[in-house]
């Protein structure tokens, strides 16, 4: 039964924000507080193969994880000297361990074992992923199962989401996306001058895995939804502004495929990482194209 | 034509069980079509709630299979030759009858939710809008309040005692929805979104999305776009910063 303006106004379940603008909501008395749900033993009831994208994606990030740490802390091969490939784990490489050729930015770290050659990227790669929406989604589902599946309980007996710290802080993505779009930066500046060996211009195979990593992570940091509210989602009136509803549209675009986008940089920035070292420890000789 | 083993929950708020039916099942059949041939032949007090039985309701609302589906829109094809089929009531809201739930707590959230509010000045049959700027709005008005979103939100469908400091997917989209419209004149919408709303809650795994028998974007088009909103009116420095040397106010000029 709808229920008069006054008495709305006067209805103490109604907040300080709704009581001034319910004039125009139908209502109902009801309390929240529930009477029992239908009694159902099974804890869920689904007969899909509901467990296999959660195990998928322990096994591909747990996967990732340890390789990418592997090779962050080996301090080796990461440079191949001949054709000027540098590994996007060591970008910006600026410890004083680097090698003088690869560290485009200056040696400011010192050179120890446990302070990796990219220390002042790699945190900032890390966050980004960690805050990005698509990851979130991954491994609350997946590591931390809440919930592991659809209509599949969740396996924590309290919840408070992301009201709280530490989760609280995953409202900082946009800061660590601006870090990942100077970063973007960086790679695309090594794989230009990659294209420069010390015999002059030329490139190899080499230059094609670089450059497509490059144009992959580029797709995944535009894509990102931090990006996407910054070009224009935070506007009322894309006629007012069509430059940046452009933008937002073509970011949207990149943005509904963000899953996508982060696992294939996932696969590239390994697979990149893996062919440099590959190259650089003599294990294969880079297929050359011109020079 | 086949007969199918359909597992029925019967019951109330005092308890029930699974009720066993083998049953025609006939090609081109939905869910909610052997339902009501279960109840023709079989068990003529079954409740069920139906409508339109043309997904346009959003009144068969059930978990098939362990899934919340429109039954109406479930086709009897997704099931494997031989498979039981297995149909619950929505398991978040409380029982009434045997398939039928009390989904009151989605009103009550609605009630909540203050209504659009028009710029002053401007009276109804005036307002004046281009498409462009409604297009993210409308998206979000396909919603037919089926409320499988709702039911799907492990916020509050695994932890009860978050039914009061949570609304839910449904109203959040809602809360984009107004304030995203180009005329919508509070200002205070991502304020109620996460002090009153919850919005915080959320943690984007996207089962709310994957249910949503509209396809509407919940997540990726309503919820993180005012959950950025939200970062960006209280936890983003260089925005608070912006604000002070341009002295605008806390929402600043929106565009």
């Amino acid at each position: 039964m709808a229920l008069s303006c006054a008495e709305r106004a006067a209805t103490p379940a109604l907040s300080e924000f709704s009581r001034e603008g319910a004039q125009m909501t139908t209502t109902d008395d009801t309390d929240v507080s529930s009477p029992p749900r239908a009694s159902i033993s099974a804890r869920n009831l689904r007969t899909d193969r509901w467990m296999r994208g959660p195990v998928l994606t322990v096994i591909g990030i747990t996967a990732w994880v340890a390789y990418a740490t592997f090779r962050v802390f080996y301090q080796g091969d990461y440079w191949a000297a001949d054709y000027h490939y540098l590994t996007p784990f060591y970008s910006p490489c600026i410890s004083d361990g680097c090698i003088p050729d690869s560290a485009h930015f200056g040696r400011i770290l010192p050179d120890h074992p446990l302070i990796p050659y990219a220390a002042l990227s790699l945190p900032f790669l890390l966050a980004f992923r960690l805050t990005c929406y698509y990851y979130r989604k991954a491994y609350y589902r997946s590591f931390w199962l809440s919930p592991p599946a659809c209509a599949v309980p969740d396996g924590h007996a309290r919840y408070t989401g992301e009201t709280r710290f530490p989760l609280i802080l995953q409202n900082f993505h946009r800061y660590f996306f601006y870090a990942a779009f100077l970063i973007s930066v960086i790679n695309t500046y090594d794989a230009i001058l990659a294209f420069q060996s010390p015999a002059g211009f030329g490139f190899g195979l080499g230059n094609l895995v670089l450059v497509a990593n490059v144009v992959l992570l580029w797709c995944y940091t535009l894509g990102c939804h931090s990006c996407r509210h910054v070009m224009g989602g935070r506007l009322r009136h894309f006629s007012k502004n069509p430059i940046r509803y452009r933008l937002w549209s073509f970011v949207t675009v990149l943005n509904n495929r963000h899953m996508m986008w982060a696992w294939i940089t996932l696969a590239s920035l390994a697979l990149t990482d893996f062919y440099v070292m590959a190259v650089a420890s003599g294990m294969i000789a880079d297929l050359r194209f011109i020079n | 034509m086949s007969t199918r083993t359909f597992r029925v929950w019967r019951g109330d708020a005092d308890g029930g069980d699974f009720a066993e039916f083998e049953v025609e099942v006939n090609e081109g059949e939905v869910i909610l079509d052997v339902i009501h041939r279960i109840q023709a032949e079989q068990a003529p007090d079954l409740a069920v709630r139906w409508n339109c039985k043309a997904g346009k309701c959003g009144s068969c609302s059930a978990e098939v299979n362990g899934m919340p589906r429109l039954m109406c829109m479930t086709r009897m094809n997704l099931f494997d030759e031989g498979e039981d089929v297995t149909v619950t009531p929505l398991r978040t809201f409380p029982v009434v009858r045997d398939l039928v739930c009390d989904v009151s707590f989605n009103y009550e959230k609605a009630r909540e939710m203050p209504a659009f509010k028009p710029p002053a000045g401007v009276k109804p049959g005036d307002y004046r809008m281009q498409q462009v700027d409604v297009e993210r709005s409308q998206e979000f008005r396909k919603c037919i309040e089926c409320f499988l979103c709702q039911n799907t939100c492990h916020v509050v469908r695994d932890h009860e005692e978050n039914k009061p400091p949570f609304s839910g997917p449904r109203m959040f989209i809602r809360a984009a929805e107004l304030d995203m419209h180009p005329l919508d004149a509070r200002d205070d919408r991502q304020d109620m979104a996460q002090d009153e709303q919850g919005l915080g809650y959320c943690n984007i795994t996207k089962c709310c999305t994957e249910v949503c028998p509209e396809n509407i974007h919940i997540t990726d088009n309503a919820i993180i776009p005012m959950k950025e909103r939200v970062a960006g009116d209280r936890y983003d420095p260089l925005v608070w910063l912006g604000r002070k040397i341009f002295r605008k106010g806390k929402k600043g000029e929106r565009a």
